[in-house]
């Protein structure tokens, strides 16, 4: 009468989610952010992202198999998949085709998988790529195309997939035409060259904050962003303190010499802070554990890349903010840890 | 906030509803077995009585092969544990190993009963005038009707009644706050006998020596305030009060609860006595009124029987050994997609092999789920770190960290990041996105700790002799030493004297011969 079972462990319900399921999420919370980044910027960011994508799955099913580990539930989790959007979101949209590999080779390659793979890496591979490729193709990296109402010539996908896998723009006048400075670019050099800020931003380019296009795109992220905290993706902790601490130490600045110092919210609102202060920095791989160290990292990020932007030889510093915050997270998580209960 | 001040606050504990840190809100499940009344299933022909069923030691069987025992006659004895008596009368059929319905999945002695169905009790002691018994008697008498904390974790209850009459309680928290899904035992319990619930707080009370008793149930449970409000009105105790709490897994926990009701931690490393108060499950409070006032050792015990894989999930009153198979006979069976069966609750119960295990005092469900309940096992994936796990500790812990201490043998670094305070609730498992076995990670985590522990005091104690030895050693060398200076010394002493003793006659011998040399040598200047 009696009846046997198999056993396992507990608990005896089924997972309430996977890793699959968080990367799949953050895909899901890019896409406002990247069809707005089409829509001003045209078609070749889509191209982008499925390259990047294509060299990151086929360096993780190398490395996979390299390493000698079961190819399917890694490349079903959607890590490389997130780590490509990521990059792509981060270079030129007509950059050509080999960025994309050369940084997917890095990123997936050296970051990830030489550090032990999925969630042992220290750095976090779409910046590793994305700074790799930043030092060492500068030209390439720099070429960036106005959004489609300043342009003259608007690509069409076609013209973009010709840019990006032969490297000639078929245009008259070529790169000169299709290129322009971006708003950090612009404003850097300009206060370098001791131009006001006001005079600066009289440009075309500029927008009521950041580069005009650019910060609808980071809206749109920003948008993405609230749907991760809503899902619990993310925590609150790391977007607010890059902000915050953005605003917090330009303001100063700001108020005292209004010429020389863009407005706080044109800080925000220009290159990819949003797109990191809520799919970068939040990584919780390279980031840190508890609430309090989240804090200290997001602040570590929006100071340093505040830091790079005024004083640093490059006008945006997000990529190597991150970074040298993933290199201080194990520091902070081993200062911050919680109390334990009853402690 | 020194220790007195939080004891002053833990008096004043359900006045106020505090929160611990995380937890799950989970679906209850409960309503499927609190559809029928409580009832006995048929009496069960052969009964296999564990002799470890609370926590401790095993008890040592009273009775042989062969024997003839009585309902409520001991049969295990072991002291200072909680006894075990026979759930009916008739035969001693077998005394042997058998699965004995332990987390651990242990085979271990246990006593078969063949039951010859007259249902014969054994001569009970109750103590008829309680108000006016010593509380001494009243623990001993818990001690002979061998009640242990029905809660789950088995603790001896007279063993934590010495204790807190020792520490000083006030305050008695009866738990009620059944927080895992499907599990209603206790909640019927509440409903069907709250005076008996009552009664066994109110001598508990006496036992304990406390000023007050709370009584904490669950938001979700409707009528069971009103019964237990007004048993205790009946009762005319008015030190009894009864607190709704937020049904938030897991708060049944002791721990929890007590932070629950106060807002006040327990102490690492400490119990609940060190804030003056002492919790026990409601069960366990109607267990020791039979005890106390009709004299019934623990021989029976609610337990719900549930889950998509019985026919009609309901709430039975079984018989300590009842085979839970017979239970399952009782609700009707299993319903043809049953998969899993599961002694306990779906966060903390553990998978049994065979439906043959007994009911024991720990026992408090046996749910049978299906294969849509369980759904397929998951590949473990490494740790994203994406601190869930740290979210819903209800420890407050960072288990992800804990983990990565664990599976890298570092264990100084393991017990600072709380490994002992880990209360094994599940939730961190339950969220995991990676599908990480936490829990059993940290379940073999403590098992390491344990031994090593246990290996440290054994080389501490080796260290130790050997100290001794080589002090020891190093004395009598010592001592030898002195003792051969002293007698060198003795016989150079000796021997000087001699010397003396032979220059003396020598002088004594030739005495002007000597002043003569004494002279020369003195002044050899004058020569």
């Amino acid at each position: 009468m009696t009846r046997s079972f198999k056993t396992s462990g507990a608990p005896h319900m089924p997972p309430q989610t996977s890793v699959a399921n968080v990367m799949l999420l953050v895909l899901y919370a890019l896409v406002p952010g990247v069809f707005a980044y089409s829509w001003f910027f045209g078609p070749g960011i889509l191209i982008q992202i499925i390259l990047a994508t294509v060299f990151a799955l086929l360096f993780e099913s190398l490395m996979l198999r390299w390493r000698g580990r079961p190819l399917k539930p890694f490349i079903n989790d959607y890590s490389a998949v997130v780590t490509a959007v990521l990059f792509a979101l981060c270079i030129p949209p007509l950059a050509p085709w080999w960025i994309s590999c050369i940084a997917m080779l890095f990123a997936i390659g050296f970051a990830k998988h030489l550090y032990g793979g999925l969630g042992q890496n220290i750095f976090n591979p779409a910046m590793v790529g994305y700074v790799v490729v930043l030092i060492s193709f500068p030209q390439a990296m720099t070429a960036w195309i106005p959004p489609l109402t300043l342009s003259e010539h608007s690509l069409s996908l076609a013209d973009s997939l010709i840019t990006i896998f032969t490297g000639q723009v078929p245009v008259a006048g070529g790169w000169d035409t299709v290129t322009q400075a971006t708003a950090l670019d612009s404003l850097k050099t300009g206060i370098e060259s001791g131009r006001m800020v006001t005079e600066i931003r009289t440009s075309p380019i500029f927008g009521d904050y950041g580069g005009i296009g650019w910060e609808w795109v980071a809206n749109w992220f920003a948008l993405g962003g609230f749907f991760l905290l809503y899902k619990r993706v993310i925590s609150w902790q790391v977007p607010i303190a890059v902000i915050g601490s953005v605003i917090l130490l330009s303001l100063p600045f700001w108020l005292a010499d209004q010429d020389s110092n863009p407005l706080p919210l044109q800080h925000i609102f220009s290159g990819a802070l949003v797109l990191a202060a809520f799919f970068i920095a939040t990584d919780p791989v390279s980031g840190c554990v508890s609430n309090k160290g989240r804090l200290i990292f997001g602040a570590g990020v929006g100071i340093i890349t505040l830091v790079i932007r005024r004083w640093g030889g490059y006008p945006d510093g997000v990529a190597f903010a991150v970074l040298l915050m993933n290199m201080a997270a194990p520091l902070i998580d081993r200062y911050t840890r919680p109390r334990m209960y009853g402690e | 906030m020194t220790l007195a001040h939080q004891i002053e606050l833990a008096r004043e504990a359900g006045k106020r509803t505090h929160h611990f840190h995380g937890g799950l809100r989970l679906r209850h499940n409960k309503k499927i077995s609190c559809q029928d009344s409580v009832e006995r299933p048929l009496l069960p022909t052969l009964l296999i009585v564990p002799l470890l069923q609370h926590a401790g030691d095993v008890a040592k069987p009273l009775v042989e092969v062969g024997d003839h025992v009585l309902k409520g006659q001991k049969i295990g004895q072991c002291q200072p544990c909680a006894a075990v008596h026979s759930p009916v009368s008739g035969l001693v059929e077998a005394i042997e190993d058998r699965p004995m319905s332990h987390p651990s999945g242990q085979a271990g002695p246990c006593v078969l009963i063949r039951s010859d169905g007259k249902e014969q009790w054994a001569k009970l002691r109750p103590i008829g005038d309680w108000c006016n018994a010593s509380a001494e008697s009243l623990i001993t008498q818990i001690q002979d009707c061998g009640i242990a904390g029905l809660g789950g974790a088995v603790f001896p209850t007279h063993a934590k009644a010495r204790d807190g009459r020792d520490r000083q309680i006030h305050t008695l928290i009866l738990n009620g706050a059944e927080c895992e899904p499907y599990i209603s035992c206790d909640e019927m319990l509440m409903r069907e006998q709250p005076d008996k619930i009552i009664l066994g707080a109110r001598i508990l009370r006496r036992a304990l020596g406390a000023e007050q008793v709370v009584i904490a149930i669950e938001d979700q449970m409707g009528a069971v305030q009103e019964a237990l409000t007004q048993a205790a009105k009946h009762a005319e105790c008015k030190s009894i009060s009864v607190v709704k709490v937020t049904t938030i897994y897991p708060e049944g926990g002791e721990r929890q609860l007590i932070q629950v009701l106060t807002g006040l931690e327990v102490p690492s490393g400490g119990r609940p006595s060190d804030l003056g108060m002492v919790c026990q499950n409601v069960a366990t409070a109607a267990a020791v009124a039979e005890a106390v006032v009709e004299g019934k050792p623990l021989i029976e015990r609610y337990i719900t029987v549930t889950g998509n894989g019985i026919s009609h999930p309901r709430n039975l009153q079984a018989l300590l050994g009842t085979r839970f198979s017979h239970l399952v006979e009782a609700c009707g069976g299993y319903t043809l997609d049953v998969a899993r069966l599961v002694v306990g609750g779906p966060m903390m119960g553990y998978p049994v092999a065979s439906d043959s295990a007994p009911v024991v005092k720990a026992s408090n469900c046996v749910l049978a789920l299906t294969q849509q309940d369980i759904a397929e096992p998951q590949p473990e994936m490494p740790c994203i770190r994406c601190g869930e796990c740290a979210r819903v500790c209800p420890a407050t812990l960072l288990p992800q960290q804990l983990h990565l201490q664990i599976k890298n043998d570092l264990w100084n670094t393991a017990e600072e990041y709380g490994l002992l305070a880990c209360i094994e609730c599940g939730c961190c498992d339950f969220v995991c996105p990676s599908h990480i076995p936490l829990v059993d990670w940290f379940r073999y985590g403590k098992g390491e700790q344990r031994k090593r522990a246990r290996e440290n005091e054994a080389t501490e104690l080796a260290r130790k002799r050997f100290e001794n030895r080589e002090d020891r050693l190093l004395r009598t060398k010592q001592e030898r030493g002195e003792k051969m200076k002293r007698r060198k010394q003795a016989l150079k002493d000796n021997a000087v004297q001699q010397d003396r003793i032979r220059a003396a006659i020598d002088r004594a011998e030739n005495k002007g011969d000597i002043s003569g040399t004494s002279q020369s040598v003195g002044k050899p200047d004058d020569a």
